[in-house]
């Protein structure tokens, strides 16, 4: 039933948010019809699907099992904090380049897990990527192409890193 | 300059989808909308006494609570939208809300509306509904079957259809060489598209316009029945569905929760928004197959076919669903003798109304069915007579120089090159090798099998005039117009409604080599009935083969066009006039030339046009398709079966699909992995149970197994293309062909490493458990 309303202080893909809250409301809730961040989905209420996960503090959850009460003080990314269409996140790019969606819907929350795994794994096997989706659900894509718009990212943010090893490796050769 | 066709354009609805932009119904938020909450019946079979709503009507932020018995007279019942001719069809009527009898588990008995989500849930909990318990019926032979439970007063014996087709006779099995019999049960399955069905209704009272955003695969088809079970003229009722998450056939069908939510909204003079919760969707979302299949294949002993008949008992659920009475029937009795030259064939399905979900079509719709029975019916022919699965397949495939092709069931196949694709499939797996692998395996205690699948489906829906002779209540043709702007931008408009199959980019590619601009001048308008005149929608593959063809014919009248207008500006004749690339020159004077935008500035500017010629630069197409179209092919699997746990592991798929030309190779290989995965998900793990009461134990993620990124190698897709003799284009359609094609063909590979334990046939999906049993009995496992 309907509780007091408490206070939450969320930093939203790098803006402070401020809101008065029941104590049950979810975080995916906060985010769609509090602050209209609609990137992020519902697909079951229940943290099987993974459409609506989230970075909290960096790390992926289903913003369905959260409360927005327990996401206080925290910092939260969505996919519309992931990157702008004139700077996609590597992973995005990925998705986009290699067909790694079809109806979308699912994808946002697949984006959001492949981060956290690439950040984990920066150098993922196709077995590692496929293990590391467990906690996602597509009904649409077969999972092959979002298994290699994750590899395609992880080429690209190897690359972004590279700069900086490819002086120490010539270096290392000359 | 290359076509465009045929290449891997990226997809043009991405950048909106991968930053969060898209607009499914669930995020449309208006200013003032409410928030609607469904109470479901928690029996699958009961008399309602009493309802009790005031608590509910009193609960915080609660605007109206609605039952089924303040809806009597005031909107109308949910129509069925398909009648297979001569079947004695019975529709029984279907309320939107129960008003005395509720008939599964998820019936709607009561809608709360309140000023948020939370509180149109918690007032839910406070309706209070008094029932009598009555004796319920799942199964659908059961139902059947003297004293059983009846569902509708006025459908005796549950019986809610009965048809019949083919020539097969008794006389036919009773002279053949072999005869083969199998019963195969088709399970229940769960669409599941990861978004839940959603409503959004707002009525404006001041132009009398309802606006409803739906989860809809065919708004148009939404529209002409809301219309009618609203009361409100289809011109003042606009339905859009642009993005939708996934449908699989299950937002097809018009559904008693959104008529319920523009109800609301007409009722109570505010924006009313309704979305599933993933519990719902299980429960009350139409499911898919269900049927039990008795088969009878008959043939000779040097491995000619000569007849197949089957007995079809299938479930409808409480309710006939919109293109439900289809499904069982014309979609999968007419695709029965698939790619081989079989002379009698013959089908009998009974449709019953039992205790459940109402069923409709789920990807394949039907066609999966037929072909899992027939693929299975070939291998099963094959070990009869001792011959190699793939070489009876080969003996009986319609050859290539065979079409047309005239089928048992008075289908006319369009083309075909069936041998090709077997040959192609084979050819990728390197099936004699594989043959005496399996054997060196075997001698070790490993079981690997293989599983080929020689397939043809029925797509591109399709004819109308077919579609009126065999009972849709519809047509089936498609509209598209091409709008050239004076810059020569392009919108087309088309009437299938995409949603995920990646149309926005495929259609922009057809028009684009069709008037030769660049494919980023076009842009796709689907899913709003204010934009695009008529529609049929998505469904059956058609989107491409009819909808496609549309706009092909659409943007032929628009270069005819501009070509009188291009020949008045160069001062020639129509004839000395030739169109490539994007410009009109003149024969054997290619210097004089007008740009297809320089045409279509003309057009528009309209100072000095060719005489009977109108201003504006714009082809509209009607198009109504003369056949279905046929696609085909080959899929191979090859599994290792574990002895000691029964869990099969799928080590190779590989997908030869001919869909005609391919438009876009990245997005065709996209829709045969989808559907591969979910053909393998209903062989393997997929299915929905009911109890003996008809609770639906299989009602969440945690009960019901989808499929998983880790079950599955990389498959190993490739095309073969014959093109269509019938469309613009030549292109048939791919959207279902994996889902059509997996399931036998993993079955097969199970039956096949199992085959030397004696082992026949398991129930699907064939779990560790079903399979370790057959493997320690060494016979069928159900």
């Amino acid at each position: 039933m309907e509780g007091q309303k408490v206070a939450v202080r969320i930093t939203v893909n790098g803006t402070v948010r401020t809101a008065m809250v029941e104590p049950r409301t979810l975080l995916v809730h906060f985010l769609r019809d509090g602050l209209g961040l609609t990137g992020t989905h519902v697909g079951c209420d229940t943290s099987q699907c993974g459409a609506c996960t989230v970075l909290l503090n960096g790390e992926a959850v289903k913003s369905c099992t959260v409360l927005a009460v327990q996401a206080d003080g925290a910092e939260v990314t969505t996919v519309e904090g992931l990157g702008s269409l004139d700077a996609l996140h590597p992973v995005q790019a990925g998705f986009w380049e290699k067909h790694g969606l079809q109806c979308g819907f699912c994808t946002p929350g697949v984006m959001m897990a492949a981060v956290a795994l690439l950040k984990e794994n920066p150098n993922p096997t196709e077995e590692e990527i496929r293990e590391g989706l467990e906690g996602v659900l597509c009904r649409c894509t077969g999972y092959q192409n979002i298994v290699r718009a994750i590899q395609y990212a992880a080429k690209q943010l190897a690359s972004e890193a590279e700069p900086s090893e490819q002086v120490a490796a010539a270096g290392g050769d000359a | 300059m290359a076509s465009v066709l045929g290449t891997a354009v990226k997809r043009r609805e991405d950048p909106r989808l991968i930053t969060g932009r898209g607009r499914y119904t669930d995020d449309v938020q208006l200013p003032g909308m409410l928030y609607a909450c469904i109470l479901r019946s928690p029996h699958a079979h009961a008399r309602i006494k009493r309802i009790d709503v005031s608590q509910a009507k009193a609960a915080p932020g609660v605007v109206a609570v609605f039952t089924g018995q303040d809806l009597v007279g005031r909107m109308g019942t949910i129509p069925t939208a398909w009648l297979p001719p001569d079947s004695g069809i019975r529709t029984t009527a279907h309320p939107a809300l129960a008003v005395d009898r509720v008939r599964y588990v998820g019936d709607g008995v009561a809608m709360v509306v309140a000023e948020d989500r939370y509180q149109a849930r918690d007032a839910v909990d406070l309706i209070r509904v008094e029932y009598e318990v009555l004796p319920a019926v799942v199964d659908q032979e059961e139902a059947l079957s003297e004293g059983a439970p009846q569902v509708h007063d006025d459908a005796p014996g549950n019986l809610a259809f009965h048809w019949k087709a083919g020539n097969a006779t008794d006389e036919v099995f009773a002279q053949a060489e072999v005869v083969v019999r199998q019963r195969f049960r088709q399970q229940r399955l769960i669409p599941n598209p990861m978004e839940p069905r959603s409503a959004v209704a707002d009525f404006n009272a001041s132009t009398g316009e309802l606006t409803m955003w739906l989860t809809s695969q065919n708004p148009h088809i939404h529209r002409l029945l809301l219309s009618g079970i609203l009361g409100i003229p289809e011109h003042k009722l606009r339905v859009v569905a642009v993005d939708v998450g996934g449908g699989f056939g299950a937002k097809i069908a018009c559904y008693p929760d959104e008529a319920l939510v523009g109800f609301a909204a007409l009722q109570l003079g505010r924006p009313v928004k309704w979305t599933e919760d993933r519990r719902e969707n299980f429960m009350a979302t139409t499911h898919g197959r269900d049927m039990i299949l008795d088969v009878e294949f008959a043939g000779r002993r040097d491995g000619t076919f000569t007849a197949i008949r089957v007995k079809n008992i299938a479930n409808m659920g409480a309710y006939l669903s919109t293109a439900a009475p289809g499904v069982p029937t014309i979609l999968f009795g007419l695709i029965v003798p698939g790619p081989y030259r079989i002379p009698y064939a013959g089908v009998d399905v009974r449709g019953v109304f039992t205790n459940t979900t109402p069923t409709d079509a789920y990807r394949g719709a039907g066609r999966p069915e037929a072909t899992y029975l027939l693929e299975r019916m070939v291998d099963l022919f094959a070990r009869e007579i001792g011959m190699d699965p793939v070489e009876v397949r080969r003996r009986n495939l319609i050859p290539a120089d065979a079409f047309p092709y005239n089928t048992a069931m008075g289908l006319q196949y369009d083309s075909g090159n069936y041998e090709e694709a077997l040959d192609k499939a084979l050819a990728m797996l390197g099936y004699e090798k594989f043959r005496e692998e399996q054997e060196k395996l075997r001698a070790e205690g490993r079981y690997l099998g293989v599983g080929v699948t020689t397939y043809v489906e029925i797509c591109g829906l399709g004819p109308s005039q077919v579609a009126g002779a065999v009972g849709f209540q519809g047509g089936l043709w498609e509209s598209a117009t091409v709008r050239v702007h004076p810059s020569g931008k392009v919108t087309a408009f088309t009437g299938t409604s995409p949603h995920g199959q990646g149309e926005e980019t495929t259609f922009a590619q057809i028009v684009s080599a069709k008037l030769g601009v660049p494919v980023e001048d076009v842009e796709v308008v689907h899913g709003d009935t204010h934009r695009i005149a008529m529609g049929w929608g998505t469904y059956g593959s058609r989107t491409t083969p009819v909808g496609g063809s549309a706009l092909a014919v659409a943007a032929d009248r628009v270069v005819e066009k501009a070509k009188k207008i291009a020949a008045h500006m160069l001062e020639v004749a129509e004839e000395d006039v030739v169109f490539a690339d994007g410009v009109f020159a003149v024969q054997g004077a290619p210097s004089r030339r007008a740009t297809f935008q320089e045409v279509a500035l003309q057009a528009y500017l309209a100072w000095n046009l060719p005489a009977g010629v109108e201003p504006a630069l714009e082809g509209s197409a009607f198009y109504d398709p003369t056949n279905f179209v046929y696609p085909f092919g080959t899929h191979i699997c090859v599994v290792e079966v574990l002895p000691d746990t029964g869990e099969v592991k799928i080590l190779r798929y590989i997908a030869v699909d001919d869909p005609g030309p391919v438009i876009n190779p990245m997005i065709a290989e996209g829709q045969v992995h989808g559907g591969i995965v979910q053909g393998i998900g209903q062989a393997l793990w997929e299915g929905a149970l009911y109890d003996e009461q008809g609770q639906l134990v299989s009602g969440t993620f945690m009960d019901y197994a989808m499929p998983k990124a880790r079950f599955f190698p990389a498959f190993e897709t490739a095309f073969t293309e014959t093109p269509s003799p019938h469309t613009p284009l030549g292109v048939k359609g791919i959207g279902e062909t994996g889902t059509i094609a997996a399931t036998p063909t993993v079955v097969n590979a199970v039956m096949d490493a199992l085959a030397h334990l004696g082992v026949r046939d398991i129930d699907m999906p064939l779990t560790p458990e079903r399979v370790w049993r057959a493997i320690r009995d060494g016979r069928d496992g159900a």
